[in-house]
């Protein structure tokens, strides 16, 4: 932090002039790089429907109100079909991630060569493919309804659960193990007493973690026929029936709050 | 001596014994209705099986040739939005977490933020982008609009919960010299949340791309229409290479940002 002498008083300045310079540079690309794939962007956009669309959710939110409430009782049976997406797909993902996360850990891997790569190749295509593309697929396959839903949220949902928990299992302290080791015990004596208690709680954080997130997840793969409050959301945006559509919309609200309350007091109740 | 034999047994995970019992019997009968009430259509699923079979091998082999002008066309838009989208919405997001800070807002901008982040947070990217495309027409302009608003939902809330845990003394030394709001926000909090600004950067950036992947199914624009498209057409070939092409950039992009994640820290 240099002291920069002007004629006749001295003044502070956060960064010398290498620094400044660097800074400047890296404002002035990030600029650059920014406008160049704005103005791409900008030259596939009908502009005049952009700025025309403040009348049209005007207009939108005018047909949104009031909402129909009475419509809130159809949707009681499509809510519990999207809870039930997530808790079901959640316990089916995690359980796959577990054999995964212990494949690709290093420490406990059978094989570097073989079966690490392969897990960890599972884990980032999982990750990488969105549910709502897994729901496309499962559609096709086991029809469309509430099973392609909890097959889809499970399949996303090992890739994420198997990073972290591998991760957690790569952190573990190999003392614990030694000592677990050092008293005769097998492999499977050393995976449940020396290796499961220290990721147990990594274990469980992680699982709630993703529920709350499959929630969310949930109410959208309905849009492609996968089950869940997202069918009602497709059939009533498609009927432009918009007053239904904003009581879904609430409902999503509440059931995400709700979620993101239960998981709050299950994190404080365990850690 | 005492012959009695001593064993030892693992803790249970959860002492008290009712609350095990309790437990146990609430998740039985979640898991029993559950069963009861979803509708599971054994017959179409096997129907569905060799229909499933037909379909996964009429993926094989993908073909990247035949419209390979779309695909780069949409990988390109992808990544487009995705920058401009995470510019966008980091700028947002940075007055909204400063709100959402408990530390530094007064109690009616805390609310008013909370509740900005919650309602982004609770609506999904492809929800959120079936409004903006009905309301500013198909493209990727919807699309980047979409991404921005989603992105203030994650960045602010970590980066919000970064600002309260920021060291008090370092801000109230800056503070103390006679600074002015912006000077202390500038000098006092800014430095202490600049690595994990950053690293959510970087993590968001990384998301979006993934994201625009879908948003385009809903006329998002990006690498999602051309995959819509090839699903409409029933050029499976096709929609496996798109698939291939976004999880091979997915994993190119994990790489080198938790890479220069590691690099920053």
């Amino acid at each position: 932090m240099p002291i920069i002498k002007q004629k006749d008083y001295k003044t502070w300045k956060k960064f010398d002039r290498k620094r400044d310079l660097q800074n400047w540079l890296f404002w002035f690309l990030g600029t650059l790089i920014f406008s160049f794939c704005f103005g791409l962007i900008s030259s596939k956009t009908i502009w005049f429907y952009v700025f025309d669309s403040h009348n049209e959710a005007l207009d939108l939110l005018g047909r949104m109100f009031p909402p129909e409430t009475n419509y809130f009782f159809t949707l009681i049976k499509p809510i519990w079909d999207t809870l039930n997406i997530a808790t079901i797909g959640t316990t089916i993902g995690t359980l796959i991630a577990i054999p995964l996360a212990f494949l690709s850990a290093n420490n406990t891997t059978p094989s570097k060569k073989f079966l690490r790569p392969l897990a960890l190749f599972c884990i980032v295509s999982s990750r990488s493919i969105n549910s709502v593309i897994w729901a496309l697929l499962l559609v096709a396959v086991v029809g469309p309804g509430v099973l392609a839903g909890i097959i889809a949220i499970g399949l996303r949902s090992i890739g994420f659960c198997g990073k972290l928990l591998y991760e957690a299992i790569e952190e573990i302290d190999d003392n614990q193990i030694e000592a677990i080791e050092a008293t005769g015990a097998n492999k499977a004596q050393i995976m449940t007493f020396g290796i499961v208690p220290q990721i147990l709680p990594a274990f469980t954080s992680i699982s709630i973690y993703r529920w709350d997130i499959n929630i969310r997840e949930a109410t959208v793969v309905g849009l492609v026929g996968a089950g869940g409050i997202g069918i009602e959301l497709d059939a009533q945006i498609g009927d432009l029936a918009w007053a239904k559509v904003s009581v879904i919309l609430l409902a999503i609200v509440v059931a995400v709050v709700f979620s993101e309350w239960i998981t709050a007091k299950i994190r404080k109740a365990i850690i | 001596m005492n012959d009695k034999k001593v064993i030892w047994k693992r803790k249970p995970l959860i002492k008290n014994r009712l609350l095990r019992i309790g437990l146990i019997l609430i998740i039985s009968t979640y898991l029993l209705s559950v069963f009861l009430t979803t509708e599971i259509d054994w017959q179409r699923i096997l129907e569905g099986i060799p229909r499933g079979k037909n379909f996964i091998f009429a993926f094989f082999p993908p073909d990247f040739i035949t419209r390979s002008d779309e695909i780069l066309a949409g990988i390109f838009e992808s990544l487009w939005m995705t920058i401009v989208a995470t510019i966008v919405g980091i700028l947002i997001s940075i007055p909204v977490s400063l709100g959402a800070a408990k530390n530094i807002a007064p109690k009616f901008v805390y609310f008013l933020s909370r509740g900005v982040i919650t309602l982004s947070r609770s609506f999904q990217e492809v929800i959120l982008a079936i409004f903006f495309v009905k309301l500013m027409g198909f493209g990727p302009f919807a699309g980047m609009v979409t991404l921005s608003l989603s992105t203030i939902g994650f960045f602010a809330k970590l980066l919000s919960e970064d600002i309260e845990d920021i060291n008090k003394s370092q801000a109230e030394a800056i503070k103390s010299t006679g600074s002015s709001w912006f000077q202390w926000v500038n000098y006092g909090v800014q430095p202490q949340v600049m690595p994990r600004f950053i690293g959510l950067s970087l993590y968001r950036l990384d998301i979006n791309f993934r994201e625009s992947a879908v948003i385009g199914i809903v006329g998002g624009g990006g690498i999602g229409s051309t995959l819509n498209t090839a699903f409409d057409r029933y050029e499976f070939e096709t929609a496996a290479a798109v698939l291939i092409v976004i999880i091979s950039i997915v994993m190119i992009v994990e790489y080198t940002s938790s890479h220069l994640r590691k690099l920053i820290k």
